[in-house]
């Protein structure tokens, strides 16, 4: 029963996408949504992705000190694992899991009101492919600003181990420096981009076939919002050891 | 003029519509009527394609919705305007915004004469001067006159209206039902208007289609309700003492109104 649900709400997904990636009516209201929802789900993500990524590069910083013990082990493997913690896992996996939240939740909750208040219906008498119209931007704006986001999150974390270096004594700013630069894999970087991408286009369709699909009421609302962060979130996670997998062995 | 022939429809093996046939015709306001869980909003949905009946046809001036390809119906659905119940304006757009958005969408003009058409569309419903408001800052009313402006603003062929006075004031309703009989009238559009309003029955009724449990029961127009021998019907349409009383006042001195 279970799998008969997962294959059927695959099949749901996989029609609602092929609705979605079509050619907008028109060219120039496309982007101006695309801008619109760039401005809504992506800029005014950056101020909670700072936040987050401040405090967690500087516990990350923290606690690396506090476990590595051992003289034999260099002091600047702080910076180098703060480093490397951010690049690999944090400003991409961990960081979308919350945006799976905001986002999501936001999308879902957005398109679901537009569906129950029959906004949605309003949009396909007209003759308007709801789907593409409301969803295509979104898809798109949070794919292009993803990559933005992860970068700030990248700085922000390392700055946050800056930070406590230079307000505490647990570790030199120069050995910090150092770590952050020693044994430097650029590919790091490419693969938490490749990541968050991925882990973009899961949150914002998810979370737009969720919103899509309600019916009923406001209680329903709720629910399909609830269901599109879990199914969001698993996705992820499992995507994640996927592209670990695919991209680092 | 839109002719329903034979249309039956079905959920999860329970049948909605039962071999429906009607005709509503260009120029009139048609209304649909019925109890809640008759069929009415199955069938005005089935009408503009939202549903699609097992069976049947439906012909907008002889072209069956049914048999057409995805680019017909949309080019189909350029003709056709759209009241909700709930107003279903877009909640991030001016009033403005909200008239104008089919004609964003649907045709050439420039901004200018967009503006100058929602205007004027506005200006029809008389809602001059709230075109800068959000629909969140107008009342009940206000949100369904804008609806209408918004249905209109393409000069549809076909205007749909569910349950137009659902949630206003009596007063209101007659606003409403007046300025819908007007428009048909003006535009000579046919109107089809899914109520449960016996205010509307009595007032603008030019053609009636009553649908009980699935079929259609009776059709006919506001006079001749009165006159009526069906027994559904008229438990439905004189349920309250006031209309009872309106019934028995016209039955009675019906050669003097005529």
């Amino acid at each position: 029963m279970l799998l008969t649900n997962s294959i059927a709400t695959f099949g749901s997904y996989c029609l609602f996408m092929r609705r979605v990636f079509s050619i907008p009516d028109k060219l120039k209201i496309f982007l101006r949504r695309t801008v619109a929802e760039i401005s809504k789900l992506g800029v005014d993500s950056i101020p909670l992705v700072i936040i987050i990524s401040l405090f967690i590069g500087a516990v990350i910083a923290i606690q690396m000190q506090l476990n590595i013990t051992s003289p034999l082990i260099p002091a600047y493997s702080v910076g180098l694992a703060t480093r490397d913690i951010v690049l690999l896992e944090f400003s991409n996996s961990i960081l979308c899991l919350i945006l799976a939240g905001k986002v999501g939740s936001n999308i879902a909750s957005e398109i679901g009101t537009m569906r129950v208040t029959e906004q949605i219906d309003a949009l396909e008498i007209m003759g308007v492919n709801s789907a593409n119209f409301l969803v295509l931007p979104k898809i798109v704006a949070f794919l292009l600003f993803m990559p933005v986001l992860v970068v700030f999150s990248i700085s922000t974390a390392l700055f946050g181990g800056y930070f406590v270096a230079f307000v505490t004594d647990i570790i030199t700013v120069s050995r910090y420096v150092y770590g952050l630069q020693a044994l430097f894999q650029e590919w790091y970087v490419w693969y938490g981009l490749i990541k968050s991408v991925v882990f973009a286009f899961i949150i914002s369709s998810v979370a737009s076939f969720y919103g899509y699909y309600v019916k009923g009421g406001a209680l329903d609302v709720g629910k399909s919002s609830t269901n599109a962060v879990v199914s969001s979130s698993i996705l992820i996670l499992f995507f994640d050891v996927l592209l670990t997998k695919l991209l680092l062995q | 003029m839109i002719e329903v022939k034979n249309i039956t429809k079905s959920f999860d093996g329970k049948t909605i519509l039962h071999d429906i046939s009607a005709t509503f015709h260009t120029g009139k306001t048609n209304l649909i009527i019925g109890q809640s869980g008759s069929g009415k909003t199955v069938l005005m949905k089935s009408l503009v394609g939202l549903i699609r009946p097992e069976m049947g046809e439906i012909l907008y001036d002889g072209r069956d919705l049914l048999k057409m390809d995805s680019s017909q119906v949309k080019d189909l659905r350029k003709e056709i305007g759209m009241l909700f119940q709930g107003s279903a304006l877009f909640d991030s757009e001016t009033v403005l915004g909200n008239v104008m958005f089919p004609l964003v969408m649907f045709t050439k003009m420039t901004e200018a004469e967009m503006r100058d058409r929602a205007l004027f569309c506005l200006e029809r419903v008389n809602l001059k001067g709230a075109d800068k408001k959000y629909p969140s800052e107008i009342s009940g009313g206000m949100q369904k006159r804008v609806a209408i402006a918004r249905a209109i603003a393409l000069n549809p062929k076909y205007l749909f209206c569910d349950e137009p006075n659902s949630g206003l004031d009596p007063k209101t309703s007659i606003v409403i039902d007046e300025l819908l009989s007007d428009i048909t009238h003006e535009y000579n559009i046919t109107t089809i208007i899914n109520t449960h309003d016996m205010n509307s029955v009595l007032g603008i009724g030019e053609n009636i289609i009553f649908i009980n449990k699935g079929y259609r029961d009776w059709v006919g127009n506001k006079d001749k309700i009165f006159e009526t021998t069906n027994e559904a019907l008229s438990d439905f349409v004189f349920a309250t003492d006031l209309f009872q009383k309106v019934k028995d006042y016209v039955v009675h001195n019906s050669h003097h109104i005529r």
